[in-house]
């Protein structure tokens, strides 16, 4: 039993990379550990990872952050799970092998099945029950989707002999042996209800989705079971998604406090409280966490889904530039975007106008502008993008954001979070400690292991790593804003039906 | 490539094929008028250490922030820029107070730890400055050449740097040098605070040299240095 180790250790199993990091007490990182995995796209709009490739990955970062540390799994006292959400694995549950890869958030394959499901049932039905709208990022259409597509597999999980799992369920599977999900993570699949936190028969009716393959719904900080070698004895004390995680990081306990995480997707939540606010301008009513038997916490979501992608996009696909930093400086040989604009609706556009119809768009292309100008753009689309979002929750719960907290990859990033206070005219805030995800997902693990003993100590240890004030013209900003909403104009009614 | 030839005691067609070899990387050249040959850029930049500096903040940010929260004191990275530090980075103190950030700044080499760090491992730019281009910032700002050298060799040898009062009155600084895995060093990463707190008497404590040590080490690590 590792009940006095002095370390924390967690698990930020992400879109692109796997990662470990082992905390101390007071919040410092001791060691950390990163594994990239492929990335697979079958074809346009389609992607994929191979859940093995992501398991062995995970097991790997743990082993190398410990071996690090020069510390052993003896020296940890819980490991703690923070997940990309949404992504979808099945597997069989007596051989642990996965039937299929796994789809990732960001696949749009089910976009038809989601219109018809959209068509048949309503709306409101999902969102009344969910707080979602039917749309190709959540889990259970891709469910039902592998379930139309693979033969024999739904009499496999009519009988449980297929299992269902986000990314959480099939590391906590394979690390204890049981099957189980928590809150934050079922509420992504469209399948569980937002005010019982059970799964809605009336949802799995609609969606087609037998219930025997489902993980039980668990608090998100409890300790789920002891892993088994390598990390035997270790217990397993928090899952929850990445968002949620880097909402615990940044300890966002109360209502009204919020983060946005600036990574491959950008994800705007919101604390609203015990009680879930509904959204009438495209936001997510989800769940924030919930800490052992304590009361749910809800929250709205701002999520979109193109932001670092977009430079790993720059980078891989068109090559110019050598690694991600370089975007920077890429971008600082020019002034400004020259009046282009890029919007990047891979996955048609999410929050907060969420058309699937959308595809990705380049505007305002002169034969003055060069590759310094689309590095630009492509930083300031992040920076709109959330703009979009934030207006859009302010609306919602009625009032206005005055400062804004952020973390993630790419916050080292100077020039972006500068152009973030500009056009949100707030100060931008950075905590000690960026990888809040991480964090959280420690923090969560470590409260149900008594490791802390309540969120008050958490708050204590949240300090202001850099500040960015806002100083564009307001003139310029409006005009910069109406450019930009042309843009994303453009990007709507590209997919059609046949496709 | 005659007199090549007679140095090296190569027949000139051995000599003209390593030659050919050597320019198509880069290491030679060839004036085109003289028809002399000469060192060519690529063996610059091979001694050079340019590192991007947004590539070097990415990659240290949470050794910096580490750095940060074990000694309470803010944290910078620089780079040589033209014989000054340029500030690549540079996280608050941790106490929640009114900062501003000081990225993109420009702190004198010899009056700052940082510079002196890096000034240390580019004894080639050290070496140029002249007699009377030191300014004086306050009275313990070091001014005389010959004894900036000596401290930038006692620098060398110990691996930390230190200002004490020579830039602001009442501020210390201590930084580390940041090595790449060609063991060149391409930043360096301090803390500045007050002296009392930095300092016994006028000398900096061990314990906030260890830390920056340590953080300079581990991102020198993450750079791919072999690890020491």
């Amino acid at each position: 039993m590792s009940v006095n180790g002095r370390y924390v250790a967690s698990i930020d199993q992400g879109t692109a990379s796997s990662r470990c990091f082992v905390f101390d007490d007071r919040s410092r990182i001791v060691s950390v550990s990163q594994q990239e995995h492929r990335q697979h796209f079958p074809r346009p709009g389609w992607v994929e990872h191979d859940p093995e490739e992501i398991l062995r990955n995970v097991l790997l970062v743990v082993r190398v952050a410990l071996d690090k540390a020069d510390l052993t799994p003896q020296d940890l006292c819980a490991l703690g799970i923070a997940n990309q959400r949404e992504t979808t694995v099945l597997w069989d549950a007596r051989t642990g092998a996965p039937v299929h890869n796994a789809i990732n958030w960001a696949d749009t394959r089910t976009d038809r099945l989601c219109r018809e499901l959209a068509r048949k049932f309503g709306q409101e039905l999902f969102r009344e029950k969910t707080g979602l709208p039917v749309t190709t990022y959540f889990s259970g259409p891709k469910i039902r989707w592998l379930i139309d597509h693979i033969p024999g597999l739904r009499e496999r999980a009519e009988t449980g002999e297929v299992l269902f799992g986000t990314i959480d369920s099939w590391l906590v599977w394979n690390l204890c042996g049981r099957h189980v999900t928590d809150v934050t993570n079922a509420s992504r699949t469209l399948l569980m209800n937002l005010h019982t936190l059970d799964w809605d028969p009336d949802l799995l009716d609609a969606l087609g989705v037998p219930a025997a393959m489902l993980p039980e719904i668990r608090p998100s900080s409890e300790v789920y079971g002891e892993a088994g070698a390598p990390l035997a004895g270790v217990p397993v004390a928090s899952a929850l998604g990445d968002q949620q995680a880097a909402l615990v990081g940044q300890t966002c306990f109360k209502a009204g406090e919020a983060k946005c995480t600036f990574g491959t997707g950008s994800f705007f939540v919101l604390n609203t409280g015990a009680r879930p606010v509904t959204s009438s301008n495209g936001l997510l009513t989800t769940l924030a966490y919930k800490l052992g038997s304590g009361k749910p916490m809800y929250a709205l979501e701002g999520s979109i889904a193109v932001t670092g992608a977009l430079v790993q996009w720059f980078r891989d696909n068109l090559g110019l530039i050598g690694s991600a930093p370089e975007i920077e400086t890429l971008a600082l040989t020019v002034e400004d975007n020259g009046g282009c604009y890029f919007v990047p609706a891979f996955s048609g556009l999410f929050a907060p106008h969420w058309r699937s119809d959308a595809r990705g768009v380049i505007t305002g292309l002169t034969s003055y502008i060069n590759k310094g100008h689309l590095a630009r753009a492509v930083l300031e689309a992040t920076a709109w993008q959330t703009r979009e979002v934030v207006e859009a929750m302010n609306t919602d719960y009625g009032s206005a954001l005055s400062e804004l907290r952020v973390d993630g990859g790419m916050t080292p990033n100077n020039l972006l979070m500068q152009f973030l206070a500009d056009v949100l005219d707030v100060p931008v805030t950075r905590p000690i400690v960026a990888e809040t995800v991480s964090l959280g997902a420690a923090y969560t693990a470590g409260l149900a292991v008594g490791f802390w003993p309540d969120t008050d100590t958490l708050g204590k240890n949240w300090h202001k790593a850099a500040e960015w004030l806002p100083s564009m013209d307001g003139v310029a900003r409006d005009r910069a804003y109406r450019k930009w909403k042309k843009a994303v104009a453009r990007t709507v009614d590209w997919v059609d039906d046949d496709e | 490539m005659a007199e090549l030839a007679g140095e090296l005691r190569l027949p000139k067609g051995t000599v003209y094929g390593i030659l050919r070899t050597l320019q198509a990387v880069g290491f030679v050249e060839q004036d085109r008028e003289s028809g002399k040959y000469q060192l060519g850029p690529a063996l610059l930049h091979m001694g050079s250490s340019y590192l991007d500096g947004n590539e070097l903040r990415t990659r240290a940010l949470n050794w910096a922030d580490g750095l940060a929260t074990r000694s309470g004191e803010s944290v910078r990275i620089g780079t040589l820029h033209e014989n000054q530090v340029l500030i690549v980075h540079h996280v608050f103190r941790p106490d929640d107070t009114r900062q501003a950030l000081e990225v993109g700044s420009l702190l004198p080499a010899h009056a700052t730890a940082l510079g002196k760090a890096l000034l240390a491992n580019h004894t080639y730019i050290a070496a140029e400055f002249a007699p009377g281009s030191l300014a004086s910032f306050t009275p313990a700002t070091v001014t005389d050449i010959y004894r900036f050298r000596q401290e930038l060799e006692a620098i060398g040898q110990r691996g930390w740097a230190a200002d004490v009062g020579e830039l602001f009155h009442g501020t210390a600084s201590i930084a580390a040098p940041i090595e790449d895995r060609r063991r060149v060093t391409v930043g360096a990463m301090g803390i500045a605070g007050p002296i009392e707190r930095l300092c016994d008497g006028r000398l900096p404590r061990p314990e906030f040299v260890d830390y920056v040590m340590e953080a300079a080490r581990a991102v020198s690590r993450e750079l791919g240095a072999i690890p020491w």
